[in-house]
C-alpha cells in the first residue's frame, strides 16, 4: 500500500517492520518524530530517556538481551551518546542495534552545523544515508541486517530535508527475529586485556564492510554521460537529479561509511569531469582524493548551510531565475516566546535587575532576542550551570550577586544535574533558576522524568525537583510563579544576595499545553492608556501600539496578565462577560 | 506532467502543517508523485515558516527555490511579500490579508510595509487576496484560516470537489469536520 510519509515516520515504520522491540531516545529537532511515531505501535516498547547517553546504553542493553533495539537523536545528541558508541563498536551487538543521527544543515533548530559522518569514521561503524522517505524505510530494515551480519551497531544519518519531508513509501509486514542472551565476558567486558583483542576484530570488520559497500545495491552508478560524473548522497542526490535529470552520470551512495574505493575508481574512469556534491564537510571528496583521483567539490560548493537546486545549478554555471520582490524593506520575523509563555515574566525580572544570565538549550533561548535581550550565553545542554560555576569562581563577589544560570526542567534532567552537583560539591556561590514548564517544550511537547507521565501519556515515575536539589545539598530552594512579577523579583533579589548556592524553581506549565486553561483575552481601555509603552518591555507578540495606544491582539492573548502588572494606569481589562 | 510547485507561508503556529498534509494527501490520491517539506522546531515559535508542496510524474527535490512556485498560499500578507521571490513568472498568489506584527515592528525597530496587495498587483502579479480570518470566524473558529485558504486554492485546480472533501475528512478530527467543510466552502466561493 502506498502512503505519503514523513521521513522520520518512515524510519519508525522501518523499525516496526524490522521487528524492533525496544526504542529509547531523547527528543531533538529534526529527529523527534521517529520515536513519537514508533510509540504509536503497541508492539514496540518506546521511552524518552533523560539524555542520549542513557538512551543509547538502554538500547544496547535491549540488544544484549536479544531483541532488535533503536536509539534516535539529533547531531548534537550523538555528542552526548558518543562515549558508549565508540566502545560498542568493540563489543559488537547481540540482536541488531541501529542508531539514527539527524543532522541540521542550515541550522533550522540547532546551535551548530556539525557533520555527523565524522562519528561513523571515528567510531568505525557503518553509516547509511537515505535520500527520501522510501529509502528511510528500506535502509532501516537493511541496517538491522547489516548490524546482525557484521556484529556491529549501524548508524543511519538523516538530515532536516529528509527527516521533515514527506514522500511516497510502500509499506510491508512486521517480522520479529529473536536471539537469546549468552554470557561472553571476552566480548562484552571492555577492560584493556579484552579490548586489545577486540580492536583487531573491529579493523577486520571494517575491511569486510568495504567489500560489502562495493557490492550493495544501495550504492549505485547511474551512467548517462561520459562528460560529467557526480558522486552524491542524501538530499543532495535529489537536488542533483532535479537540476540535471538524466543528463549527467551519478554515483549515488546509500552507504557513506565505509566508502567503496573500487566502485568510485570505476565510476571516475567513465567520466571526464568528476564532482562530489555533499552538504557540509568534504568527507567523500577527501576520500576520493586519497585514492589519487582528480575530483572537484568544495572548490565550487559551500561547506556552510544546506543546498538547494538553484545553488547546485549556479555552482555548475547554469542560469537561475531571480524571482520578483516588492520595493519595501521586509522586516524580519524571528521566532519569539509565545503569548502567555511562563518564561516571559521571569526574564523581565532578570532584565530589570540587570542580571548576567547564562542560558541553556530550549524555548527560553528566545530570552536572548529583543526586547528582553537577557541571555548572554547558550552553548549546549546543561552548560548554563557549569559555566555559571566557573564564572563565579573567577569573578567572586563581582558576579555572584548578579549572575544566574537558567535551565529548563527537561534540560536539567538531561545534563544540568551533574552541573548542580559540581556547584554543591565545590561550593560556588551560584544561583540556578530551573524554568519548570512541566514539559520538553521546543521539540514539541515530550514528557520527561519530572512530568509524571511516559511517552504514551500514561502515569509514570515523577522526580520531585525540590527534593532532588535539596538531596544534593542545596539548602536554599524556593518555588515561584513566573506570572507573578513581584514574587519573581523578590526571589531573584534574595537568592542573589544569599551567601551560598541557591535554586529558584520558576513553575508554570507551557501555555501551549492542551490541559492548560486560559483566561479570556485582555483588552486595553484607550481612555486610560497613556501610551507609555511599559507593557511593550516584555516583548509579547500579542501587544502592539496602534495610534499611540497599546493594542491587544485577541487572537493571540491568553490573559496571563503579566502586561497588566506593568501598566501604571491599570488600562488592561478582562473581556470576560 | 512537469512538476508543479506550491509554497505555503505564514507565521509559526498558524496551521500550515495541516494545510500541507491535506494537500499532499489529495495530490497523492490523484496519482501524482508528491513531496512535502516542512520545518519543525525553533521556527514554529512565531517565526516565519514555509512549507513546500511539489507534485508531478516524478519529483526529486523536496524544496521549491526562487522563481519556481506556481502558487504562493499565504496566511499573512507580510509573509507573502517575504517569499515573493519564490513565485514563477505568471504564478498565482492566494493570500490572507491578515497582518501580524513581527517583533521588530512591535519594538519599533522596523515598520510594517503598507498596501502590499496593491503594490504586488501594480507589478502585474496575480493576487487573490481575502480576509480569511473573518471567513474562518464565520465558519466557527479562527483556527480554520488554513481551510479557508485551501478552499480558495481549490478554485485553481482541476480536481473534483469530492476528492478535496475526502482529503479533508481523512485529515481533520471528526468533531471539527463540519466546521472545516464550511470554512472550505466559504473560501472556495468567496467573491473578491
Amino acid at each position: 500500500m502506498k502512503q505519503l510519509m514523513l521521513g522520520n515516520k518512515a524510519i519508525a515504520r522501518g523499525l516496526y517492520e524490522a521487528g524492533v522491540c525496544f526504542v529509547s531516545s531523547y527528543p531533538g529537532t529534526p529527529s523527534t518524530e521517529i520515536t513519537e511515531e514508533a510509540a504509536k505501535f503497541d508492539e514496540i516498547y518506546c521511552e524518552w530517556a533523560p539524555n542520549e547517553k542513557v538512551a543509547l546504553e538502554s538500547a544496547f542493553g535491549a540488544s544484549l538481551a536479544g531483541r532488535r533495539a533503536f536509539c534516535g537523536q539529533k547531531h548534537v545528541g550523538l555528542n552526548v551518546a558518543a562515549d558508549p558508541l565508540f566502545t560498542m563498536a568493540y563489543t559488537g551487538v547481540n540482536a541488531g542495534l541501529v542508531i539514527v543521527v539527524a543532522d541540521d544543515a542550515g541550522m533550522h533548530s540547532s546551535q551548530n552545523e556539525q557533520d555527523s559522518r565524522h562519528y561513523a569514521i571515528a567510531a568505525k561503524v557503518p553509516m547509511l544515508e537515505p535520500s527520501d522517505s522510501a529509502e528511510a524505510l528500506e535502509f532501516t530494515k537493511l541496517a538491522y541486517e547489516i548490524s546482525e551480519l557484521f556484529d556491529t551497531p549501524v548508524i543511519i544519518k538523516m538530515c532536516t530535508r529528509v527527516a521533515h519531508s514527506q514522500s511516497v513509501v510502500e509499506i510491508g509486514e512486521r517480522v520479529v527475529p529473536e536471539k537469546s542472551y549468552e554470557k561472553d565476558i571476552a566480548k562484552y567486558v571492555m577492560m584493556p586485556g579484552n579490548a586489545k583483542k577486540r580492536h583487531p576484530i573491529v579493523e577486520a570488520r571494517m575491511k569486510n564492510l568495504i567489500e560489502y559497500a562495493e557490492k550493495t545495491p544501495i550504492n549505485r552508478a547511474e551512467i548517462f554521460s561520459g562528460e560529467i560524473g557526480i558522486i552524491t548522497s542524501s538530499t543532495s542526490y535529489q537536488y542533483v537529479k532535479e537540476v540535471f535529470g538524466d543528463s549527467v552520470s551519478v554515483l549515488k551512495l546509500g552507504m557513506v561509511n565505509p566508502l567503496p574505493p573500487e566502485l568510485i575508481k570505476d565510476f571516475a574512469s567513465k567520466v571526464k569531469r568528476l564532482v562530489v556534491v555533499e552538504e557540509l564537510d568534504a568527507v567523500i571528496e577527501n576520500f576520493v582524493k586519497s585514492l589519487g583521483i582528480k575530483v572537484e567539490g568544495k572548490n565550487i560548493l559551500p561547506v556552510i548551510d544546506e543546498f538547494s537546486q538553484n545553488l547546485i545549478a549556479k555552482s555548475f554555471g547554469k542560469e537561475v531565475t531571480a524571482g520578483v520582490t516588492v520595493e519595501d524593506k521586509i522586516p524580519a520575523r524571528p521566532p519569539v516566546m509565545c503569548a502567555g509563555c511562563p518564561h516571559r515574566g521571569l526574564f523581565y525580572s532578570l532584565k530589570k535587575r540587570n542580571c548576567t544570565v547564562l542560558g541553556d538549550i530550549g524555548c527560553y533561548t528566545l530570552g536572548a532576542v529583543p526586547p528582553l535581550s537577557t541571555i548572554e550565553l547558550t552553548l549546549c545542554m546543561g552548560a548554563s550551570i557549569g559555566a555559571t560555576h566557573g564564572f563565579n569562581k573567577i569573578l567572586g563577589e563581582k558576579s555572584e550577586g548578579k549572575t544566574v544560570a537558567v535551565i529548563g526542567d527537561s534540560t536539567f534532567m538531561h545534563s544540568g544535574m551533574t552541573g548542580l552537583a559540581n556547584v554543591a560539591y565545590n561550593q560556588s556561590n551560584s544561583t540556578v533558576i530551573i524554568l519548570d514548564n512541566s514539559i520538553t517544550g521546543m521539540t514539541g511537547h515530550q514528557q520527561n522524568p519530572t512530568t509524571g507521565f511516559n511517552i504514551k501519556g500514561d502515569p509514570a515515575g515523577k522526580i520531585n525537583l525540590e527534593e532532588l536539589v535539596k538531596a544534593m545539598g542545596i539548602k536554599r530552594v524556593r518555588v515561584v510563579d513566573p506570572y507573578n512579577l513581584k514574587e519573581c523579583d523578590a526571589a531573584i533579589k534574595e537568592e542573589l544576595a544569599a551567601a551560598e548556592p541557591s535554586v529558584i524553581i520558576s513553575r508554570r506549565p507551557c501555555a501551549l499545553l492542551k490541559y492548560v486553561k486560559h483566561k479570556p483575552p485582555l483588552a486595553v481601555d484607550a481612555e486610560k492608556c497613556i501610551g507609555c509603552k511599559s507593557c511593550m518591555k516584555i516583548g509579547c507578540p500579542a501587544i502592539s501600539m496602534k495610534d499611540g495606544k497599546a493594542f491587544v491582539d485577541a487572537t493571540q492573548c491568553v490573559g496571563c496578565g503579566v502586561c497588566s502588572q506593568l501598566c501604571p494606569k491599570k488600562a488592561f481589562m478582562s473581556t470576560e462577560a | 506532467m512537469e512538476t508543479k510547485n506550491i509554497i505555503i507561508v505564514g507565521v509559526g503556529g498558524q496551521g500550515s502543517l495541516l494545510a500541507s498534509k491535506i494537500l499532499g494527501h489529495l495530490l497523492m490520491n490523484q496519482g501524482y508523485d508528491v513531496k512535502v517539506s516542512e520545518v519543525h522546531g525553533m521556527s514554529q515559535r512565531g517565526g516565519s515558516v514555509i512549507t513546500y508542496v511539489r507534485f508531478g510524474d516524478k519529483v526529486y527535490s523536496p524544496v521549491v527555490d526562487k522563481g519556481e512556485a506556481d502558487f504562493i498560499v499565504s496566511f499573512e500578507i507580510l509573509e507573502t511579500a517575504r517569499w515573493l521571490d519564490c513565485l514563477k513568472a505568471g504564478g498565482q498568489i492566494v493570500t490572507n490579508t491578515q497582518q501580524i506584527d513581527p517583533m521588530p515592528v512591535i519594538t519599533g525597530a522596523a515598520r510594517y510595509p503598507e498596501n502590499l496587495v496593491e503594490k504586488m498587483r501594480a507589478q502585474g502579479l496575480k493576487v487573490d487576496a481575502m480576509d480569511c480570518l473573518s471567513l474562518a470566524r464565520q465558519a466557527g473558529s479562527q483556527k480554520a484560516v488554513n481551510i479557508v485558504l485551501l478552499g480558495r486554492l481549490s478554485h485553481y485546480f482541476d480536481i473534483p470537489e469530492d476528492a478535496w472533501q475526502e482529503s479533508l475528512k481523512a485529515n481533520v478530527p471528526p468533531k471539527f469536520l463540519e466546521l472545516n467543510k464550511k470554512a472550505f466552502e466559504l473560501g472556495k466561493h468567496f467573491i473578491s
